[in-house]
């Protein structure tokens, strides 16, 4: 009835040779790490060869922002349930480190009351963007293309909207998100409600196709390729300019199933496409709201994309129309 | 035989949590009240509906005294109220009041069986204050509680004080007041917010005054210069959405199309009542419940001093007409409407 071997989740083959220590690249002021290890749970899901590690500089210093946002957060939660461990395991995913109330507007606020969360975020920025130095700079140095960098910066992009260009130009730093589990999603769930749905928003419709498109894209190209594994499919950039029969037998496959098919080249390029698109689209959705539109869903009645149903109510009235009082 | 472990495991866990969890069994009813296509739908679960349907039963007919007879007002002493009834009227109220508030205690929960008029109880002075509140709902409020109105049972059901009742919480207690982040009203599940991280004080907010914005979404599709509302109250707003929605045993879309739930044009109806409801409990908590708190002994307020609100559950207890629709002034006319 099931053939495991060609659907399991985990890794079906593992290898464990001498390490690799990759190509020789500059360092800059820190010494690469040559210390190896190798790992058979990693190996499941991933290489079984952990290390080389190097952090660097940046790496570091983002390291260090980045748990100081992290602490500055977590010790406001447990002071939140006076400093006790369980009810803080109980209550984590309700618990939240709030920005200022709207009365504050850009100022900086009380500690207690916003101040935490101003400061907390600007070394979660910090943190945010050394480490996309990193990674540009270390593909760099490894004389790489610099995709990842820039598909990373395309959801910079959409974190600093929410929580930084967008509450400058709405003149308040309450407009920025909480830090919190359930609290984030309780503020999505109200901008939404807020700016009149965002599903009217095309720029959040954008977002949500490109969203699914890699889903899907991720689905085809990954069932493409271990369909075609027994044939040498995995090699797929040898096979951008020497097909061989296993990217034959995909592109057969794709052509007849949907007509025309990818090719080992232009399906990483939808796929990065696709990424990238979701975070750029779903930040100028966000950051059109209550800037530019303040009601998606009467902006879609008014462009004609909001279509209207039939009355089947027989017509509610607005009690403040008529005059009273709430 | 291995396989099939492997695939029945993760079947076992899911429903194991779904058993720990409050997932309802299906089959569950659903029915369709908006134009078909727009997700609205009313779901209900008949063994639920069925357990409400028990805990939501109206009291036992008193049943109606012949007309004529002396004024309560010129019999006894100290009557500030309930004056313009007759004696019969009078006292068949007094019994109704007693059997729907004090059952077990009888009159000496409000009075001084040695000297009824006398107002050294304090219970007499809240039923009085309650009398009023409920004659004024009864004859303003119209809009809200039609022509079936209210009486003491509505809200209290046989309990000195009604079971859905709220005060300014400050539930957990935060470390230290100074330095820390503070919980900023939110955050924590409680019933008041429906176990969610909204405002668990958006009823204080916006259920205490007679004048409080709720009306969050603008009504234009551009912005202005003067701006539009805050997600702060937004999340405030929604938090008493949820309250509402949890006292009524309905979900949103009882009275809103999702798809805009500011626009009245595609609301139900039972929205204008909603909206009426908003309006009375704003009232009856400023001009009548909270002001109680000079009256109350320190048991019955609240941990920051105030006394016990009404919210929509207070009546309506998980049904959207409370009872049923039970005819709560057939018994009492006169008593329970402003004359």
């Amino acid at each position: 009835m099931f053939k495991p071997e060609y659907q399991n989740i985990f890794t079906q083959v593992q290898v464990h040779g001498p390490a690799d220590l990759g190509v020789e690249t500059e360092t800059g002021v820190w010494e690469r790490g040559n210390q190896t290890w190798t790992s058979y749970w990693m190996g499941k899901i991933g290489d079984a060869q952990i290390g080389p590690l190097y952090l660097g500089s940046l790496g570091v210093a983002s390291i260090m922002c980045g748990v100081t946002w992290f602490v500055m957060v977590g010790l406001n939660m447990l002071a939140q349930v006076g400093w006790d461990p369980i009810e803080f395991i109980r209550q984590l995913f309700w618990l939240s480190l709030d920005p200022p109330a709207p009365k504050y507007g850009l100022s900086f606020p009380p500690m207690a009351e916003g101040g935490w969360y101003l400061l907390s975020s600007s070394f979660l920025v910090v943190a945010v963007m050394l480490w996309w130095a990193r990674v540009y700079t270390r593909a760099k140095a490894h004389g790489m293309g610099t995709h990842v960098a820039w598909a990373f910066a395309s959801a910079i992009w959409l974190f600093l909207v929410l929580g930084l260009i967008r509450p400058v130009l709405m003149g308040s730093w309450s407009e920025a998100v909480p830090y919190g589990i359930f609290s984030h999603l309780d503020w999505t769930a109200a901008f939404s409600i807020r700016y009149g749905n965002l599903f009217y928003n095309p720029f959040h419709m954008l977002s949500i196709a490109f969203l699914y498109g890699s889903a899907l894209l991720f689905a085809m190209h990954a069932g493409t390729i271990l369909a075609v594994s027994r044939y040498g499919g995995e090699r797929e950039i040898e096979q951008i300019v020497d097909r061989g029969t296993a990217s034959e037998r995909a592109a057969l496959f794709w052509r007849w199933t949907m007509g025309f098919n990818a090719t080992m080249e232009s399906i990483h390029r939808w796929a990065w496409w696709f990424a990238v698109f979701t975070t750029l689209t779903g930040g100028i959705g966000i950051l059109l709201s209550g800037t530019v539109v303040d009601n998606w869903y009467l902006w879609g009645v008014k462009h004609g994309n909001a279509p209207p149903y039939p009355d089947v109510f027989g017509g509610t009235v607005d009690p403040m129309s008529s005059g009273a009082a709430q | 035989m291995k396989y099939i472990l492997l695939v029945a495991i993760p079947y076992v866990f899911v429903l194991g949590l779904a058993a720990f969890s409050d997932v309802e069994v299906p089959p569950i009813d659903s029915e369709q009240v908006g134009f078909r296509g727009t997700g609205m739908v009313e779901v209900s679960n008949p063994r639920i509906e069925a357990k409400l349907a028990e805990a939501n039963q109206p009291p036992d007919e008193l049943g109606s005294v012949e007309p004529g007879g002396d004024l309560a007002k010129d019999i006894y002493e100290n009557v500030q109220v309930l004056g313009d009834l007759t004696d019969d009227e009078f006292n068949h109220f007094m019994l109704g009041v007693t059997t729907w508030v004090a059952p077990e205690e009888g009159c000496g929960y409000c009075h001084n069986e040695e000297n009824f008029a006398s107002d050294e109880k304090y219970t007499k002075i809240v039923s009085r204050r309650m009398m009023q509140m409920t004659q004024t709902i009864n004859k303003e409020y119209t809009d809200h509680v039609g022509a079936v109105g209210v009486n003491c049972y509505t809200c209290h059901r046989g309990n000195h004080v009604p079971e859905y009742v709220w005060t300014n919480e400050d539930y957990h207690p935060q470390a230290d007041k100074g330095f820390a982040a503070s919980r900023n009203g939110q955050n924590l599940a409680v019933d008041v917010n429906g176990h969610t991280s909204l405002p668990y004080n958006a009823m204080t907010q916006l259920l205490t005054s007679p004048d409080p914005q709720i009306r969050v979404a603008a009504d234009r599709a551009l912005p202005t210069r003067a701006g539009g509302q805050t997600i702060q109250l937004t999340e405030s707003t929604y938090s008493l959405m949820i309250n509402m929605s949890e006292g009524l045993g309905v979900s949103c879309n009882f009275c809103h199309n999702s798809r805009a739930f500011s626009d009245w044009s595609q609301s139900s109806d039972k929205r204008v009542k909603a909206f009426h409801g908003i309006n009375m409990v704003q009232h009856l908590n400023a001009e009548y419940l909270d002001p109680l708190a000079s009256a109350l002994p320190e048991n019955r307020l609240g941990p920051n001093g105030d006394a016990p609100k009404a919210m929509c559950k207070t009546c309506h207890q998980g049904i959207n007409r409370p009872m049923y629709g039970w005819e709560a002034l057939t018994d009492h006319p006169k008593a329970l409407v402003a004359q």
